[in-house]
């Protein structure tokens, strides 16, 4: 894995679908972020110049590197909170309001 | 002069105190890391492992930790990653690193530690009794009470294969009372390393953090999942009655010796009186019953070695047709009664018919017990016998009180 | 001198190791414990006492570590971390490393005597303080890394007193006078001056300790977004500094250029906006005092 990842929990049914002990398998998520947002960043690609001050700075590691050097949001997991947008040296991200309907 | 125990003796008989025999089931047992603070009467425990690590002939890593917290919580984070963990405490201690008892047993990490059994301040003692432990029972260890030197030795090599059994995976307390067995000398024997290797194998454990499973382990559960968790402790603790019998036999194949399990029951089988007792305070017991049986007396003795898990079955069934106990607890549950009498009252009331039942409560703050207060006490079960009652009142008895008290 | 390889955006690793988490939006906390992961790597063992990391990295089942990650008892990060270091050791693991995350509380407060047993025994530990100066997980009670005059919910601001009566412990130097082998403060605001100091604290032969100022828009009623540039001008304005302790000396890494920006930089923070005349006065005065020490004694 490269990162945690969404699997389907399994609802335990029986005792033995527990695990022994508060022990776990790292990296395993059964819920997203995204219905945290009430704006959510955009990228001009354009614009971008592909510095990854962003990438660096985003506290949920939401965004991540193109192969042609660009950046790309996760949009599971940005919560919004506008960090990339407000360190973008090139203004390259603008937060728009996320849509009502969802 | 140091009485370090070298290796070449492992096989031989020694002549050492209960703390020291307990170092020396550690060194056999082979724990990876030591993490300890000292406290009386548990030093001498500490001292000799640091020596046997000094000489080579443990090859552990010793922590000097700053407090029991953590002291606890090092062993904690050496059990996490897979090794095995071996502390030491006493009363003060045990009560100070009491939050790091409750997160091994639920984080289910087979962790042994010796407890030299100490009063509780205040008033301050450092002489023994059994509160400090009593008031741990609830914490999710299991716990056993040695009655010599030779049983803590063994004991010590026996708690590692109970608690790192998969079923189990609980941690142990090995209980010795302080000073009357912690600083005690008696002959020991030191079994063989390579015996010792046979009966436990090297700490294998799928519940710790590797490199190629790499876990979040002590996490927070919501009250969907909580209630589950703490079900399989309860469990683990039932199952673990088998492996100490399993454990108990399998030692005594290859050691000669047998504690008998999860009690040890003296001349009990047509007894008509039987004192229950924990500890070392047993050894004193079995002179009375020898010379009461003498006399003709049907008295007998049950030494219970587990706390927990219980041994409710085996009260049950070496009691039933017994007419009177009585259970000596070097604690009390202020306010009500000795811990071990309620646990005992708790087996025996699923009976149709019960013995009468005396809680003795004595030796606390390292009061001594005597052959004549236990001749006492097992006077006091024939009057009550012929009387055929235990009043309300006098449930309750404090023996060898220094002073006049009004009934 | 060890040659170390400098990490940075551009060639630190693709791997995300603390993701998916349910930290607050604009979480400095979260992104101190993020970026460390990226630099130390795969073979990293964490301890995260009671506090906002491990509350929002492990609730069953969503465990946002990718590396192992075990959480400590609140008081006992320092000693558990000992403990992991000593098994790994004792178990022939190579080239790991042990690294703790503890808030402030979890630091200075309660966790204090174990982290001192911890550098007193030079175990070859790492230990990372993200410093949102208050009880956050708790929600935002004072500890003894709040400053002057915030409003806390057990340090409220009212006619009679001010939020908090104390000054900041001083963490970073009662870690330094164990001799310990490196420690350093750093900021979210200044990124890349963190993982410098983590790759030096990676190469570390004995204990390590990094103090980070962590935003936390939540306790400090800001807004999210302005999280990495708060934490820089709290450098900038002298609040909070960069210095290293390595090789038994002081360092001081940057000097504050923008003193001027203090009243502005504490007014625009929920937690200070009450702050009169007099108040930010003794918070520009304790400041002025302490780096005219830390000037002179640290050069």
């Amino acid at each position: 894995m490269i990162k945690p990842e969404l699997q389907t929990y399994k609802i335990p049914k029986h005792i033995s679908d527990y695990p022994t002990g508060p022990s776990y398998n790292a990296g395993h998520l059964v819920s997203k972020n995204a219905g945290w947002r009430t704006f959510k960043p955009v990228v001009n690609l354009d614009i971008c110049t592909g510095c990854y001050q962003c990438y660096l700075l985003c506290p949920d590691g939401a965004i991540s590197k193109t192969t042609n050097n660009k950046i790309q949001f996760d949009y599971d997991f940005c919560k919004g909170c506008g960090i990339c947008a407000h360190e973008c040296n090139f203004k390259a991200i603008e937060m728009l309001k996320e849509e009502s309907s969802k | 002069m140091s009485s370090n125990i070298s290796p070449e003796l492992t096989g031989k008989r020694v002549f050492i105190s209960g703390d020291e025999a307990v170092a020396e089931g550690v060194r056999l047992a082979r724990p990876n890391v030591i993490s300890a603070y000292p406290i009386t009467p548990q030093t001498i425990v500490v001292e000799r492992l640091s020596e046997m690590v000094e000489d080579g002939s443990l090859d552990a890593k010793y922590i000097h930790v700053e407090s029991e917290h953590s002291a606890m919580s090092a062993a904690m984070g050496v059990s996490s990653v897979g090794a095995r963990a071996f502390t030491a405490t006493s009363s003060q201690g045990l009560l100070y690193m009491a939050e790091g008892v409750h997160y091994a047993s639920g984080g289910r990490m087979p962790i042994v530690m010796m407890n030299a059994n100490r009063s509780v301040a205040l008033p301050w003692s450092i002489y023994g009794d059994h509160r400090d432990s009593m008031s741990m029972l609830d914490s999710g260890w299991i716990q056993i009470y040695v009655e010599d030197a030779q049983e803590a030795l063994d004991m010590i090599i026996q708690a590692y294969r109970i608690a790192e059994d998969p079923s189990v995976l609980t941690p142990i307390m090995v209980n010795l009372d302080g000073f009357v067995l912690t600083h005690t000398y008696e002959i020991v024997e030191i079994p063989p390393q390579v015996d010792v290797d046979s009966f436990l194998p090297i700490f294998q454990t799928p519940n710790k953090m590797s490199l190629e499973k790499p876990k979040s382990m002590g996490f927070s559960t919501s009250p969907a999942d909580n209630m589950e968790f703490k079900y399989q402790q309860h469990m683990a603790m039932l199952a673990a009655k088998n492996i100490i019998e399993t454990a108990d036999k399998e030692f005594e194949d290859l050691f000669g010796r047998s504690y008998g399990g999860l009690v040890d029951s003296y001349n009990c089988d047509d007894a008509e009186i039987v004192l229950i007792t924990v500890g070392s305070v047993t050894g004193t017991a079995r002179i009375v019953v020898d010379n009461l049986r003498l006399k003709g007396i049907k008295a007998g003795l049950l030494k219970l070695r587990f706390l927990r898990p219980f041994p409710d079955v085996e009260v049950r069934n070496i009691l039933k047709n017994v007419k009177s106990i009585g259970v000596l607890d070097k604690d009390i549950s202020f306010g009500f009664e000795g811990t071990v009498f309620t646990n005992v009252n708790s087996a025996l009331s699923h009976l149709p018919k019960r013995p009468l039942a005396v809680n003795y409560i004595g030796g606390l703050g390292g009061r001594d017990i005597s052959v004549s207060d236990i001749e006492g006490i097992y006077n006091e079960l024939i009057e009550i016998t012929d009387i055929g009652k235990v009043e309300d009142s006098t449930r309750v008895r404090y023996i060898n009180m220094g002073v006049e008290i009004d009934d | 001198m060890i040659d170390i390889k400098k990490i940075t955006a551009k060639n630190m690793t693709d791997k995300e190791f603390f993701f998916g988490h349910k930290a607050c939006a604009g979480c400095g906390g979260s992104l101190a414990v993020r970026l460390a992961l990226k630099v130390l790597g795969e073979k990293t063992f964490c301890a995260l006492p009671a506090g906002c990391m491990s509350a929002v990295g492990f609730i069953y089942p969503q465990m946002a570590f990718l590396n192992n990650a075990i959480i400590s008892t609140f008081p006992g990060t320092g000693s558990m971390l000992s403990g992991m270091r000593a098994g790994l050791d004792a178990l022939g693991y190579k080239d790991t490393h042990v690294v703790g995350f503890a808030g402030d509380g979890g630091t200075a407060d309660i966790g204090l005597q174990a982290l001192s047993g911890a550098i007193d025994r030079g175990d070859k530990i790492i230990y990372i303080c993200y410093d949102n100066e208050a009880y956050m997980n708790t929600g935002v009670q004072k500890s003894g890394l709040t400053p002057y005059g915030t409003r806390t919910t057990t340090s409220p601001a009212g006619d009679n007193l001010p939020g908090s009566v104390t000054q900041k412990k001083n963490l970073f130097e009662i870690v330094a006078a164990h001799d310990i082998a490196y420690a350093a403060t750093a900021s979210v605001g200044y990124a890349q001056d963190y993982m410098n100091k983590l790759a030096k604290a990676a190469q570390t032969d004995g204990t390590s300790f990094i103090h980070i100022y962590a935003t936390c828009p939540t306790g400090w009623g800001t807004s999210t977004e302005t999280s990495i540039s708060l934490a820089k001008e709290a450098v900038d304005c002298g609040l909070w500094y960069l210095a290293e302790y390595e090789n038994s000396e002081f360092k001081i890494n940057r000097k504050p250029k923008k003193l001027e920006l203090l009243k502005d930089h504490l007014l625009k923070q929920g937690r200070f906006k009450h702050l009169r005349n007099e108040d930010i006065k003794v918070i520009e005065t304790a400041r002025d005092i302490r780096w005219e020490r830390m000037l002179k004694k640290w050069g």
